[in-house]
């Protein structure tokens, strides 16, 4: 075998049973960059969150101000408004990094694209789902939501949501390329949306019912491990295929 | 420092067309490479092939003589590769920029080493502003301070000098020439006519295929 | 090692798949037509009343092997995308491209079958049945896979982003099936569901099978023929296809 002499490649190959120290850098580097431009530009964090208490707002006017109606469809409401919510910010999530060119460089680092991915998406879920998630329990109240479900309204939103951006990043990355995305992306994606919304708004449906909703939070769970397990990789697959356009 | 890119009966086709065909190259350490060709002949694409990033090409490549498929990881961590966008985001600024390619890169992330690499490209005085406020020359500068940034040996970059006056044009060129000096290999597509130098070989790329080398 | 790879290889090559296809195609014909006439005949005329719906269940014929096939045609386009992604096989992406608006059409036979099949037994068009949901779900899918295969200006990525997502679909229906079963039970717990049914007597389900058999001999008839010419269309500069042509006029 020839001798690989230049420097930085024989230090690696060397050592291939040490931990990499690089990954753990370039990932909390990733976490800070995309932290710190949504930080700056605040209003794409808050667009969603507006746009989710107008939808909420939408429904007793087009449907009827009756509480007790109101209380009955609350959480599928709630749960349908969140989502939406955040699909809709799903089509910035890849598209200013393609623009600039920071997503070649991304791809062209030695690092795995896959965990790379991973960072942006859990700063996506950490800036639009929690928020969401958050802010669920107050738009409760004006729908009349039942007491005793706003906790777990709260939590199965955060869980939910988390596996929200993951299978949405998918559509996401497949779409970045593409000039006009954003229906398409929603086209994609909302299909794959189903069990998760099934199960969300579920729980909130047991809570109120009194049935306990552990079951539902657990299989919310389940779908969020199996996401994290297997959506980097459709991440990264797809963002190499549309920085080939 | 040595290094050996290669590449036998490299070819792409895209839907149907041939950009390219039956090329074959051998590039060391100490040239300065440049690809030439009319706009559509396949010049970016053959870059991005030659850095690894299109995996759809008929041929094989080969870095250090090992074929690029077991030799990825160590190609990637050699390379440097700048492409017709700066990568630069407007909302942070130079120095936040270069700290997320530093990290990128499996560097240390050094503040002294940005600023450093900062003044290289005369963008002393520039580092906290946002780079949405400095010109397109600029923040192309802000792209090439990674040259300074993260010592690699194989420099790819597409069209470099876009959008930067005369003498950064100069400082630039007489970068490549001290990078191929020092051992290093740079392969450049530009419309810009690069000032002859005794290392500088040329790739020309034409319509269907027509590709001649020397 | 290497026999399989260059096994794989052959198979995987246009000029050969369009010589075998030739040589198969005729077969599949010939039993789809057959188990289809056979399938039906025996089923709409022979098959027994249901002693509950009388003999509107006999929709069942061609609602229950569309229904299947919609499923299969899914599976088949996301082995058809892995295929290629992982061998770079173009035949997989041409057989996964024709699959795809084939699939959404059973797809949708079988969402209006079972609202045909509604109007008599619970007397509306539309039920939010757990086989129709899922049905209905199935056919966005098959909208995303076509329209974003459509979408991309280059083919290649178009193919290969349609693999992905077709693959990335296939691992959720399993999972898009069982919640929505489960979401059926617990809010219409006690509405008669038309397809899960106590067992069918042999005369009733034996002419299903037949019908379900013959549906999967049309589909592979059809995938071939469909593959074929879209071999041609985009092989059309290579030199075998000029001398086919050149062969024939």
């Amino acid at each position: 075998m020839p001798s690989i002499d230049t420097r930085m490649s024989e230090g690696r190959q060397g050592s291939d049973g040490e931990p990499r120290g690089g990954l753990l850098v370039a990932v909390w580097a990733t976490l800070k960059r995309d932290l710190t431009l949504l930080m700056r530009r605040r209003s794409e964090v808050l667009n969603p969150l507006v746009f989710f208490a107008l939808v909420i707002t939408l429904f007793p006017i087009g449907i009827s101000p009756d509480p007790e109606l109101l209380a009955t469809i609350a959480p599928g409401l709630l749960w349908v408004a969140a989502l939406l919510a955040a699909l809709l910010s799903l089509d910035s999530l890849f598209r200013s990094d393609y623009e600039d060119g920071s997503l070649e460089q991304l791809l062209l680092t030695p690092q795995p694209l896959a965990m790379l991915g991973l960072a942006k998406v859990a700063v996506h879920w950490l800036l639009t789902g929690l928020p969401l998630a958050l802010m669920a329990p107050l738009l409760g109240i004006m729908l009349a939501l039942p007491s005793g479900s706003y906790l777990i309204l709260a939590f199965s939103l955060a869980l939910g949501t988390a596996s929200l951006s993951l299978i949405g990043a998918i559509g996401a990355a497949l779409t970045v390329g593409l000039s006009r995305g954003g229906v398409l992306l929603s086209l994609l994606v909302l299909p794959l949306y189903i069990p998760v919304l099934i199960f969300g708004a579920g729980a909130v449906q047991a809570a109120i019912m009194g049935d306990g909703a552990a079951a539902h939070l657990a299989i919310l769970g389940a779908l969020l491990a199996l996401s994290l397990m297997l959506a980097p990789w459709a991440i990264a697959a797809s963002l190499r295929i549309s920085i080939n356009g | 420092m040595t290094l050996r890119l290669q590449a036998s009966d490299l070819a792409c086709e895209r839907d149907d067309r041939w950009l390219f065909k039956d090329l074959d190259l051998d590039i060391r350490g100490g040239e300065i490479v440049r690809v030439e060709g009319p706009n559509g002949s396949g010049k970016t694409t053959l870059l991005k092939i030659l850095s690894g990033q299109l995996a759809d090409y008929q041929g094989e490549l080969f870095w250090n003589e090992r074929p690029m498929r077991q030799a990825r990881q160590a190609f990637l961590e050699n390379l440097l590769y700048l492409g017709h966008a700066p990568g630069v985001k407007a909302a942070l600024t130079p120095l936040e920029n270069l700290a997320w390619y530093q990290a990128l890169a499996g560097e240390p992330v050094q503040e002294p080493t940005r600023l450093a690499a900062l003044e290289a490209v005369g963008l002393a005085g520039f580092e906290d502003l946002p780079a949405g406020q400095l010109s397109a020359g600029q923040q192309r500068r802000v792209a090439l301070a990674r040259l300074e940034l993260t010592p690699r040996p194989l420099w790819v970059l597409d069209e470099p000098f876009t959008a930067i006056d005369r003498e950064g044009v100069e400082a630039l060129e007489a970068r490549l020439v001290t990078h191929a000096r020092s051992g290093g290999c740079v392969l450049v597509t530009t419309h810009h006519e690069l000032k002859a130098s005794h290392q500088l070989r040329h790739i020309r790329l034409g319509r269907g295929g027509q590709d001649a080398e020397h | 090692m290497g026999k399989i790879w260059s096994f794989i290889h052959k198979l995987g090559s246009p000029k050969w798949f369009y010589g075998i296809s030739a040589r198969l195609m005729p077969w599949f014909w010939t039993a789809a037509v057959i188990l289809l006439l056979a399938g039906s005949v025996w089923g709409l005329v022979f098959a027994p009343q249901d002693y509950q719906q009388g003999n509107s269940f006999r929709i069942i014929y061609v609602h229950v092997p569309a229904a299947f096939l919609a499923q299969s045609i899914f599976v088949s386009m996301a082995v058809a995308g892995l295929i290629f992604m992982v061998w770079k096989i173009k035949v997989a992406d041409m057989a996964a491209a024709m699959m795809a608006p084939l699939g959404a059409s059973m797809t949708f036979i079988a969402l209006f079958s079972g609202a045909v099949w509604g109007v008599p037994t619970w007397g509306t068009w539309w039920m939010w049945d757990a086989r129709l949901t899922s049905m209905l779900i199935l056919l966005f899918l098959y909208l995303g896979v076509i329209a974003l295969r459509g979408a991309f200006s280059s083919r290649d990525s178009g193919s290969r982003a349609a693999s992905v997502l077709a693959m990335v679909g296939v691992i959720n229906i399993p999972i898009i099936k069982y919640s929505v079963d489960w979401w059926y039970t617990l809010h219409q717990p006690a509405t008669f569901s038309v397809t899960s049914r106590p067992a069918m007597p042999v005369e009733m389900w034996a002419p299903l099978l037949i019908m379900v058999l013959g549906f999967y001999c049309f589909f592979i008839a059809v995938t071939l023929m469909r593959t074929r010419s879209e071999i041609l269309r985009r092989e059309s500069n290579k030199r075998w296809v000029r001398e086919l042509a050149g062969d024939q006029g």
